[in-house]
């Protein structure tokens, strides 16, 4: 079994998050980058799998700057097995055409019996990497997944949608995502550390790809304007002296919001 | 064939398992009456459709195209094939489509297969000279960004509960449309549990009001304070991140950056500290209150009235407050 994991670098949603307002890219000096949460939960299942079932070869992919090397080799000591870093500054602002194909080619080099990602990063909140994916690899789709069971030749598990949940089920090769439910990420232990250093990590270019940015045949989205909100501003801050829940009865009828 | 109106929107809507149109819909063809014609794409279960097809034209189809599946239990794929027939046909200026889990699946997958550029999560929608323009809130509501598509019409999906405005009913004008079956592989739905509401509170995305709680709740059992409040006030039930790891509450009521981003008309915080991934998920809210005992609590920052006290007490006084009120 071949599982290959899509991790993406996004900035830590503990902290500021800026954009720069010329560009409309995201200003990776502002803040903290890390493994996006629900990249790692992704790798966890691919993981769990493999310590339960010799010979499976789990490999992760990440489309991201070159500076990123460390985030992805943490998925090395984490315990993946090799790691893809797709990294070309014709990327810089990549729309999720343009990712979706890149993303694709690579994994169409090699033969993988399994896509595991994340439901919707915690930056972009696109949330479609993996239907576009499934579509440009011609495979099923099962999106949104909070349990999985994968099994020889095919993958299942449950799927809420707005009104119920759905009990779905693919054969393999197939592209799943996960939701928060499945649990969180191991740590790196000292041994996976030191083995990281000794597994392959690869970095590919567009051109390794034979993808090309500018393709005057697909449509891409372009951002127009963005403008930074200004920030909230405090209102009224009592401190409570008995009969605070009184005052806030005030406030809420007031404004017609009880 | 039929000529469509050149400034047609398409809006791509599914009926839930119930039988009515998916919640988001309403807010789907306000949008597109904004800005064009709404053509509206059904997507139905053997049998579905024509009811289906009459709520689209009472919330301002114009004309409908109702594609019903041939084999329910093929998740996804059949929508595909309809879309890429329906944007033959009718040659929209965009398409709009909810970000549900299934909407993100159809735009995705469509949008690879017909190389459009998508526009992802939109809070709303505008015309300029070019074409249709999608509008978002990123970054948990700290910046204003538009976007659109280099050519062709965008494939828009809708952050669901953003779109206030409503359409006028139109005269039911509907017909079947034609699908070509594109035979890509696809996951099956071995079966469906449908989720009974079990209590008459909102939902929380899309909620009106919202009722929050944090680690501040201290146990389970004392969450059930914020339950109150809320249907004190007709509210949904919400919760910090923390609430949620402690086990106060289960993960789909979590509001912040990686669970639900609400825009309610009200919030109110109850015994949360306000760390900036749960303000990424609620800041956009019209009005915000907090009770925390911290007075330094970063939530008060941005809460339109901060109660410095313990929730215990003046959660109780505001319930009984209300409801005298009330008489």
């Amino acid at each position: 079994m071949k599982i290959i994991v899509l991790v993406k670098e996004v900035p830590d949603t503990y902290g500021d998050r800026k954009l720069n307002l010329e560009t409309g890219l995201a200003d990776r000096e502002a803040s903290e980058t890390v493994i996006d949460e629900i990249g790692e939960r992704a790798l966890e299942l691919a993981l769990t799998y493999a310590d339960a079932n010799e010979g499976t070869e789990v490999a992760v992919l990440s489309l991201a700057p070159k500076g990123a090397t460390a985030t992805i080799r943490k998925c090395l000591a984490m315990g993946a097995g090799s790691a893809t870093h797709i990294s070309d500054e014709a990327l810089r602002g990549a729309d999720l055409g343009l990712t979706a194909e890149t993303l694709a080619a690579a994994i169409r080099r090699v033969e993988f019996d399994l896509v595991i990602t994340g439901n919707v990063s915690t930056d972009g909140s696109g949330g479609m990497i993996p239907a576009m994916l499934a579509e440009l690899l011609d495979v099923p789709l099962a999106t949104g997944l909070s349990s999985v069971e994968i099994s020889d030749g095919a993958v299942s598990g449950s799927r809420p949608v707005e009104s119920g949940v759905q009990k779905v089920s693919a054969n393999l090769p197939a592209v799943i995502s996960i939701t928060e439910a499945l649990p969180g990420p191991r740590f790196p232990n000292f041994k996976g550390i030191m083995a990281a250093k000794k597994k392959p990590l690869e970095v590919l270019s567009l051109a390794d790809l034979g993808i090309t940015a500018d393709n005057p045949d697909a449509a891409r989205s372009i951002m127009l304007t963005v403008a930074e909100k200004p920030p909230r501003a405090a209102g009224v801050k009592i401190i409570d002296e008995g009969d605070a829940g009184e005052k806030l009865a005030d406030f809420l009828v007031e404004n017609r919001l009880a | 064939m039929t000529e469509f109106p050149r400034d047609a929107i398409l809006v791509v809507v599914e009926p839930r398992a119930s039988g009515e149109l998916e919640k988001a819909a309403a807010g789907l063809f306000g949008a597109a009456a904004a800005v064009g014609t709404p053509i509206a794409l059904v997507l139905a279960s053997p049998g579905a459709g024509s009811a289906a097809a009459a709520e689209a034209a009472a919330l301002g189809a114009a004309r409908v195209l109702v594609a019903e599946t041939p084999d329910p239990s093929v998740l996804g794929v059949p929508s595909v094939d309809a879309l890429a027939a329906a944007v033959e046909r009718v040659q929209p200026d965009a398409i709009l489509i909810s970000h549900s889990l299934n909407g993100r699946d159809l735009a995705g997958r469509y949008a690879a297969r017909s190389r459009a550029a998508i526009s992802a999560d939109a809070i709303g929608v505008s015309r300029d000279d070019e074409g249709v323009v999608a509008h978002h809130s990123v970054y948990g509501g700290a910046y204003d960004v538009t976007s659109t598509s280099t050519f062709g019409a965008p494939v828009i999906t809708v952050r669901q509960g953003s779109i206030e405005a409503r359409a006028m009913a139109q005269p039911q004008a509907s017909e079947t449309l034609a699908v070509p079956r594109s035979g890509k592989p696809a996951a099956r739905i071995d079966s469906f549990e449908e989720v009974v509401a079990a209590t008459s509170r909102p939902e929380l995305r899309g909620a009106a009001k919202v009722v929050a709680g944090g680690r501040g709740l201290g146990s389970e059992e004392q969450f059930a304070l914020v339950e109150q409040l809320a249907d004190a006030l007709g509210a949904a039930v919400g919760a910090s991140r923390a609430a949620v790891d402690a086990g106060y509450i289960p993960q789909s009521y979590q509001v912040g950056q990686t669970g639900a981003s609400v825009s309610s008309q009200l919030y109110i915080a109850l015994g949360i500290s306000g760390a900036i991934q749960h303000r990424a998920g609620m800041q956009t809210a019209k009005t915000i209150v907090a009770i925390n005992k911290d007075g330094d609590a970063p939530i008060f920052e941005i809460a339109d009235f901060g109660v410095v006290g313990d929730i215990f007490k003046v959660v109780p006084q505001l319930i009984s407050a209300l409801e005298a009120r009330k008489k």
